[in-house]
């Protein structure tokens, strides 16, 4: 078996979905230079209410195939989380909006406690397995394996992004968004309603939050209340490494992070000579964090670009 | 018979301690392009941000085609038909001409979120409206060739074209231009009156702030001066240019 086209095959699978949760962060940060450190609490949220709508199914004997019962989980995870981002967006940063940035910050981590906490009296603080209702066919591609349900995560984040391109290029609302992240002031003088502008941004983000939530959920087999905490600083850090702000640059920040740590997961143990092992993988992230803050700050794709004040 | 478009009086806007606006009153006619000079600090600007929504003034009327407009947002103010452009360019950099266009007429098209998504036949049509007219509105300030390009590539001169037709997409009755000629060539200049001078023809009253003077006088109906936040004059360019309150505004000394 090929471990290094596996662990590429691996990196881009996960870094697919970094990719589809840094847009979230990216997207609102595009349109209001804040950091919705939330985000992350979105995508667990969207796994857990997914898993508990299956097991539900499931529970009460509804003869559906394994895909129909994921349709249906998701059917309820994204609307749920969709809300979950309007009031989040309503409650903890509206109020803030001409308030230093660091307010919105600090509300930003509080909302990601309250979640977390929340989630745990709802759903306890052990780890939810996810049903086992998918397909596990293994394809293999040159000595490497994948699974269908990788496949899946693949094509379908690929489908979102082509969505998400044309939505933010091309139609009506995403020119009103580009208009509202380049100068809310004028947009605004435009007949741009810039508030509903803002609730949409998350509201989209937090729709494909859930999609990745479900995804995350799906490739690991479990769910977790804390699973945001890591898997949105990830993202977090995807969006930083390919230029805040900018959508293009999310997806290759995901992509480029989920190659970088899955390499780093494989080969971690042989480089330092068995002192570190894969499980250190985490470090790679924020390794790949701290270089980017410190040679590009601006990202890969960002520009460089006057403080706007 | 002249019909009055926008009326304000009694306008007052304190910034602090500093009187920025004392008691403006001025009325502008449909059709007319409306001039207004000054020193610098004389409050030109305050007035036409008042009069476009960005401040709110302390005390006063405005009606504007008898509409009250005292106190509303900016947004309201564009869609009860002013539209302004901007001393320092505003434009949305990153965008292209042909796109800053098509956000102009936001505030008079419909289709929302869900049009936007699934974009049903209608959303469809307003769509291509909204691009035909844009391509329109770029062609009528003669930069059509410039559509793809992005707003901040463009030069000086076709960025200030570019947002006249980001104003003139908001389907204004009244367009208020501040400093359009700012930094611009004898040649670009008198483009642009002729631009201005079109606008008027079809039938959009023209509210100018301009430091050019000569082409003030050639260009205005009528003319309002401001000083230390006070109108001191107003009327046809002949008289405002001879008033000596005027002169004595601009030179500093009464004449003998």
């Amino acid at each position: 078996m090929d471990i290094f086209l596996q662990q590429i095959i691996n990196g881009l699978v996960i870094g697919s979905i970094y990719a589809l949760i840094a847009l979230g962060y990216t997207m609102v940060y595009g349109i209001m230079q804040l950091i919705n450190f939330a985000h992350g609490e979105v995508v667990m949220i969207g796994a857990m209410v997914t898993i508990t709508c299956i097991n539900f199914l499931l529970g009460h004997h509804f003869n559906l195939s394994g895909p129909a019962l994921l349709l249906v989980g998701l059917l309820m995870a994204i609307p749920v989380s969709m809300v979950l981002g309007y009031t989040i967006e309503k409650v903890a940063y509206r109020p803030l909006r001409r308030a230093p940035r660091l307010a919105p910050l600090i509300t930003a981590i509080g909302v990601s406690i309250v979640l977390q906490q929340l989630a745990m009296l709802i759903w306890g603080r052990n780890y939810r397995p996810f049903p086992a209702i998918l397909p596990t066919e293994v394809y293999s591609i040159g000595g490497a394996s994948i699974t269908q349900v990788q496949v899946a995560i693949v094509v379908l984040t690929l489908l979102l992004m082509a969505g998400m391109y044309f939505l933010i290029e091309k139609t009506k609302m995403g020119r009103a968004m580009r208009a509202t992240a380049q100068n809310p002031e004028v947009a605004k003088l435009m007949g741009v309603n810039v508030n509903h502008i803002i609730s949409m941004t998350f509201v989209i983000g937090s729709a494909l939050g859930a999609m990745a939530g479900v995804m995350v959920a799906a490739n690991y087999d479990q769910a977790h209340a804390y699973m945001g905490f890591m898997i949105g600083l990830k993202a977090f850090t995807a969006a930083v490494l390919g230029g805040i702000g900018n959508l293009g640059g999310a997806v290759l920040g995901g992509l480029l992070l989920g190659v970088i740590e899955s390499l780093g997961a494989g080969y971690l143990g042989d480089l330092t000579g068995g002192v570190l092992g894969s499980n250190y993988k985490d470090i790679l992230a924020f390794v790949v964090l701290i270089l980017v803050l410190v040679f590009r700050p601006s990202g890969l794709m960002g520009e460089r670009v006057a403080e706007r004040a | 018979m002249t019909e009055v478009l926008l009326s304000i009086s009694g306008i007052n806007k304190r910034f602090g301690g500093l009187h920025a606006l004392s008691g403006v009153a001025l009325s502008i006619n449909k059709g007319e392009i409306y001039g207004l000079i000054g020193p610098n600090g004389a409050g030109k600007t305050t007035l036409f941000n008042v009069l476009t929504g960005l401040y709110q003034p302390d005390e006063g009327q405005f009606t504007f085609n008898g509409k009250d407009l005292f106190r509303k947002k900016p947004n309201v103010v564009v869609e009860a038909g002013i539209a302004r452009t901007f001393q320092n360019i505003r434009l949305f950099a990153n965008m292209t001409a042909l796109e800053n266009v098509m956000v102009g007429q936001h505030v008079r098209t419909h289709t929302g979120v869900i049009g936007a998504v699934f974009r049903p036949p209608k959303a469809r049509a307003e769509e291509a409206a909204i691009t035909l007219k844009a391509e329109t509105l770029l062609a009528y300030v003669g930069i059509a060739d410039r559509a793809e390009e992005l707003a901040r590539n463009l030069s000086y001169g076709d960025q200030r074209r570019l947002e006249i037709a980001r104003a003139l997409a908001t389907n204004p009755q009244l367009l208020a231009l501040d400093e359009p000629a700012a930094g611009m060539n004898p040649k670009e200049t008198d483009d642009l009156k002729k631009l201005m001078e079109k606008i008027r023809d079809d039938g959009v009253t023209i509210l100018l702030i301009e430091h050019d003077v000569k082409l003030m006088m050639g260009l205005c109906d009528r003319i309002a001066v401001l000083d230390y936040g006070k109108k001191i004059a107003e009327g046809i360019p002949e008289l405002v240019k001879n008033d000596p309150k005027v002169i004595e505004a601009y030179l500093g000394v009464a004449p003998e």
